[in-house]
């Protein structure tokens, strides 16, 4: 294993990250900011309460995800799509690397990102609202996970973006939906009974609710199930990324 | 010298067809400068690309050090650099992190003195906290050589160089590239500019339509291949060639001012003092004698339109 280039690629990508730190920290602050403005306080006023907690903190966790799940994504969609771009990526295929390699450096990257990104939306809701942590260690599983797996489909949608706005596509025309959807400002108890078994086909509804039971012990679908889909959704898009690494596909000629 | 690089029966295919390579067989030595001529679309860049692991071959083999560039990528890749035909850089990053990455990437140890050093040699020492889109074109095209010297490469290729380059900068390429063979790296480069394979090559190989059409010594090919003018002025410009000389192959150039006899240096015998005795005979009176040798340049151009292949 070749550690210092890991490192190297690792570093370079975190650069890009550090170079624009304050508009890294202050969106996502302004933006959870925001959604407790309108959903917390205008809407959640109206609601009270969601399964015995308050609205304001029931909103917490799907908020967390929606911003790691889609910074996770443009990180490393981002990070393998712009030497593509501008032609960079010429060294990345010379050097003594492979393809693992490749993806830790800068999937690892995108997930620190994701996570530190995360780290600000907790303590900017922890402001807002009281939020209890029923299952600390769980909440790090499942947010480092999140993080992981969503960086590892961003690089997927990285390699297969032939232009800016195919590397806007998945994340805005399916992700966002699907988090929106997926119960992050609701529960699905809530919808009507045809509604419940429509969702269950959604992913992310499996992340959320696992993600909420670490908060407040509860949650829409068990929790084995929520780790098992998070777990097989990782192994996927490593498999992926192991055949487009073996056949060389948009990247090798 | 032991070749450090073998190319053996290389062909690159492309799913429409189009055969890019077409059977390449070459070995580098250790320490030489190779230049290829071609071309555009010769293959000269897809050949680089299939060493270097960018591009996949459809066939055949390659060796760097001894090491398969597929089944021992790793030892193969490191002991190479390349420089690129276009400049690939990431614009909003520092000279200085920009050359540390590359050598960070191919797996080497930080080392602040050899960068300092390489940055220096190449004139960037004062630009390497800028950022590269604060550079001019021929700056990026020496941290693209920086980069490619980061990892302390036994085999560089140097894809077109000089490229839109000024006089100056492909002056100083050429220095860098002489300090390089000094220090005992093998050189392989495409360049469009004859001039530039003459001047600093060891040896020249010539590729057109994805085949390796020669690949000689320099100054052998030269010398095997080359055509020399003999050129005489005539104190008297004549009307017409006179009889007695036209059993030689002259022109009669200069409104009769002057004659070019063109010979083959590899003939046994030029045929210089049977003209010379002749055109004295014929009472013309030199002015001047003066020889013309042809350069790589016409070798070039004869070789791919196929009047000497």
């Amino acid at each position: 294993m070749n550690w210092t280039a890991i490192g190297a690629i690792y570093r370079f990508e975190m650069a890009r990250f550090f170079r624009t730190l304050t508009q890294s920290f202050l969106s996502p602050v302004l933006s959870t900011s925001l959604y407790f403005v309108v959903f917390g306080a205008a809407i959640g006023s109206r609601i009270d309460q969601v399964e015995g907690i308050d609205y304001g903190a029931f909103i917490v966790p799907g908020l967390i995800m929606l911003s790691v799940m889609t910074q996770a994504i443009s990180n490393a969609s981002f990070g393998i799509y712009f030497p593509k771009f501008i032609g960079t990526i010429y060294e990345l295929l010379s050097a003594p690397v492979n393809f693992l390699e490749i993806v830790l450096g800068y999937v690892g990257a995108a997930a620190t990102k994701a996570l530190f990104i995360g780290v600000v939306i907790l303590a900017t809701a922890s402001l807002f609202v009281d939020l209890p942590i029923a299952h600390p260690l769980a909440m790090v599983l499942f947010m480092l996970l999140t993080c992981l797996s969503f960086a590892l489909l961003g690089f997927i949608i990285g390699i297969w973006a032939g232009n800016f706005e195919q590397l806007q596509l998945i994340p805005l025309m399916v992700v966002t939906p699907l988090v929106f959807l997926g119960g992050s400002f609701y529960s699905i108890s809530m919808l009507p009974p045809i509604w419940q078994k429509i969702t269950l086909f959604n992913p992310v509804v499996y992340l959320i609710s696992g993600f909420r039971w670490a908060f407040f012990d509860t949650a829409d679908v068990p929790v084995g199930l929520s780790l098992l889909a998070i777990g097989g959704f990782t192994v996927a898009c490593i498999a992926v990324i192991w055949w487009i690494f073996k056949t060389g596909w948009r990247i090798r000629s | 010298m032991p070749a450090i690089l073998t190319i053996r029966d290389l062909r690159k295919s492309y799913a429409d067809g189009f055969e890019a390579l077409k059977s390449v067989s070459l070995d580098i030595d250790e320490g030489e400068i190779l230049a290829l001529l071609g071309p555009n679309g010769a293959g000269k860049t897809t050949l680089i690309s299939t060493v270097c692991g960018i591009i996949t071959p459809t066939s055949g083999s390659v060796t760097v050090g001894g090491h398969d560039i597929l089944d021992d990528f790793r030892a193969a890749r490191s002991l190479i650099g390349l420089v690129p035909q276009e400049i690939n850089l990431e614009p909003f990053e520092t000279v200085w992190n920009t050359v540390r990455f590359s050598r960070g990437l191919f797996g080497k140890s930080r080392n602040d003195a050899l960068l300092e050093d390489i940055l220096r040699k190449l004139s960037l020492w004062d630009k390497r906290k800028n950022r590269i889109m604060e550079l001019s074109g021929g700056m990026k095209r020496r941290v693209l050589i920086a980069k490619a010297l980061s990892h302390e490469p036994r085999v560089l290729f140097l894809d077109e160089p000089t490229a839109g380059v000024d006089v100056e900068l492909r002056k100083d390429m050429w220095e860098i590239v002489a300090e390089l063979k000094a220090s005992g790296v093998t050189i392989i480069l495409t360049t469009h500019y004859i001039e530039e394979a003459e001047a600093i090559a060891d040896r020249v190989g010539v590729i057109a339509e994805g085949k390796l059409m020669l690949v000689e010594e320099k100054a052998q090919l030269m010398a095997r291949m080359g055509q020399k003018q003999l050129e005489v002025q005539l104190t008297e410009p004549v009307a017409a060639l006179p009889e007695a000389l036209a059993h030689h192959d002259l022109q009669l150039v200069n409104g009769g001012g002057a004659l070019v006899y063109t010979y083959d240096t590899r003939g046994e015998r030029t045929g210089i003092t049977a003209l010379l005795n002749d055109v004295a005979q014929a009472g013309l009176v030199l002015a001047d004698v003066q020889t013309r040798q042809s350069s790589l340049e016409d070798i070039f151009v004869g070789l791919v339109s196929g009047e000497t292949a």
